[in-house]
């Protein structure tokens, strides 16, 4: 028998959003309206952060997915207005996202709920143990050991992709 | 013991479970009337700050502002308040409902989760998270959203165009705040606001950091869409902006949150650079630190309600320009400038060390160094810009000279 735990009400109401705001999404014949349950969703997400312990990556959800992302899709559909009401829910690539969507639900369960049921060392170990903080993410990425490479490459090519946006967005003189 | 159990938001819950009541009820109870007095206070607030900004905006312009409700027309807003609430509550035809619905709702929510960060005393913060300024960055982007689900629901023109302009606004003038936001990160080595706060207690970061303290202020100044940066809601242009539409008190949430927000963006100016609850004797009497708090946002709240009545409006590409051309290079240019002063100090020894950061003396050289960068960098600034003014000056006498001067070579020939 379960407990009363406010954490598990907390955790089943992030979780309804989230899949409620993904349902939404794909059901939803409005653009606008499906840009809104992403949102949702995104924002149910960013609540199973918090409650993962990681506000770091909550915040950084609610800034770049909901702030960033979701505001550039909402402006993009409301200058094409004609594309707000679509008339078909399905169109001729439905079964190569059912099949990259079954192939990531596999993933992910195989990732993620897997390990509950097989029991090695590395899963024996206290999840305390082995979760890396915000700070060593930070460090993580400034380290010449680890990734400060690949994450200058990435800053460089975001650079040269802003550029490049707006170069082309420039009207010739 | 006893003398703790008074009525201190922090000592509700062992005051509770002492009373025989069930631990995890009791903490509950006592979160829960923390969330309530958080989230109840600004709406509470909000009406006294419209009726200051009536009054101070009624005296620049050689009014009275209200003054016949209540002494002072200090109940005016209540009356307002009344009138909004029982106005039809009408939805466009053709308007998207739920979007319209929900979209002040969003608006209001932005401002008041802000809120919950903000320490307003040693003890007394909503939620003192490690991450603090990128909450309530995040919180920010979300009123951009909400302006915009108002202006694309309401099935007009004139909304959708005021919607655009919020992207094209809050958007950019979120760059040149966030980057001028790291330095007081920086300075406190720590993203907390409560962190942020400690570490002002020996010297407040506008004195150190004054060039980032005036870039924040100016963009939240536009990130309130405050005048001169009103263009959202430009009534000579939109008639209304983003939200025409609204009547009732979906217009008034609106409208309160504008208001809770100009108020709100002074309270976070106050708590990062003004040194938020510190003063004398508030370790000693922790509530001290609300009103030294209040007087600390309020000084520049007013500035922010006397620049809003008497500066007039700039044109859409005046703002971007000056953002563009003028807060983003000065905000870049002044993170790397302190970032590279501030290492050089520490390397010398001049900073405080973690034991002293909260004495006066111990943060004085470091002070002084950052306050002659940052003025330093301010001349240099002035200068190019003078220099750039000059320039563009000459070049259009130079014009109207050419200009006049064909004009004169024409006109005797045309009557010739």
């Amino acid at each position: 028998m379960l407990e009363f735990n406010p954490q598990l009400i907390v955790f089943f109401l992030f979780a309804i959003l989230t899949l409620g705001g993904a349902l939404g999404v794909v059901t939803n014949r409005n653009l606008i309206h499906g840009a809104i349950y992403l949102i949702i969703s995104l924002f149910g997400g960013a609540g199973l952060f918090v409650l993962l312990s990681a506000p770091f990556l909550a915040a950084v959800q609610v800034l770049v997915y909901i702030g960033a992302i979701a505001i550039l899709i909402i402006f993009a559909v409301m200058l094409t207005r004609s594309m707000t009401s679509m008339r078909e829910l399905y169109n001729r690539q439905w079964w190569a996202s059912a099949v990259a969507a079954v192939l990531l639900f596999g993933m992910l369960v195989l990732g993620v709920i897997g390990p509950v049921w097989v029991t090695n060392e590395e899963t024996s170990q206290p999840v305390s143990d082995l979760v890396a903080t915000t700070q060593d993410l930070g460090v993580a990425l400034v380290d010449g050991n680890q990734y400060v490479l690949p994450f200058e490459i990435a800053s460089l090519l975001l650079t040269a992709a802003m550029i490049g946006a707006i170069v082309i967005a420039r009207e010739d003189d | 013991m006893e003398a703790q159990c008074i009525n201190t938001l922090e000592t509700l819950a062992p005051c509770l479970v002492r009373g025989g009541m069930d631990p995890g009820l009791a903490q509950f109870l006592s979160i829960a009337a923390g969330v309530l007095i958080v989230s109840g206070l600004p709406l509470l607030l909000v009406i006294i700050f419209i009726w200051v900004e009536r009054k101070i905006a009624a005296r620049v312009q050689d009014r009275l502002g209200p003054n016949r409700v209540g002494p002072f027309g200090i109940l005016q807003n209540i009356a307002d308040a009344v009138k909004l609430i029982i106005k039809e509550d009408i939805t466009p035809a053709g308007a998207d409902r739920l979007i319209y619905t929900a979209a002040p709702i969003v608006a209001m929510l932005s401002v008041i989760l802000i809120w919950s960060v903000v320490p307003f005393t040693p003890i007394h913060i909503g939620a003192d998270l490690d991450i603090g300024v990128v909450y309530v960055v995040a919180i920010g982007s979300v009123g951009t959203l909400a302006i915009m689900m108002a202006g694309w629901s309401s099935n007009n023109k004139y909304a959708l165009l005021g919607a655009f302009r919020v992207v094209a606004a809050l958007v950019s003038y979120e760059v040149p705040m966030i980057v001028a936001l790291l330095i007081p990160l920086m300075l406190a080595g720590t993203m907390s606001m409560q962190g942020i706060v400690e570490a002002q207690q020996g010297m407040w970061f506008v004195i150190s950091a004054p060039i980032a303290a005036l870039i924040f202020y100016i963009s939240n100044m536009a990130e309130t869409g405050r005048a001169p940066f009103d263009l959202i809601e430009a009534e000579s242009e939109l008639v209304a902006g983003y939200n025409i539409e609204y009547s009732g008190m979906k217009f008034g949430l609106f409208m309160a949150s504008e208001f809770l927000h100009s108020f709100t963006v002074n309270l976070l100016f106050a708590v990062i650079f003004l040194g938020g609850w510190s003063g004398p004797f508030v370790h000693q009497v922790p509530v001290l630190g609300v009103v030294y708090l209040g007087i600390k946002s309020i000084i520049p709240y007013i500035f922010t309600i006397v620049f809003r009545s008497t500066v007039p409006r700039v044109r859409i590409d005046q703002m971007m320009a000056f953002n563009w051309k003028f807060l983003v290079p000065v905000s870049i240019v002044n993170v790397l400038l302190v970032a590279f002063v501030l290492k050089v100090v520490q390397e010398l020894g001049l900073s405080p060390s973690p034991e002293n950061v909260h004495d006066f003396a111990a943060n004085l050289p470091q002070t002084a160094i950052l306050l002659v960068t940052n003025l330093l960098m301010g001349l240099v600034t002035i200068n190019i810009l003078r220099n750039a003014g000059r320039r563009e000056r000459i070049a259009d006498q130079n014009r109207a000279l050419r200009g006049a001067e064909r004009d004169s070579a024409i006109v005797p020939t045309a009557i010739s």
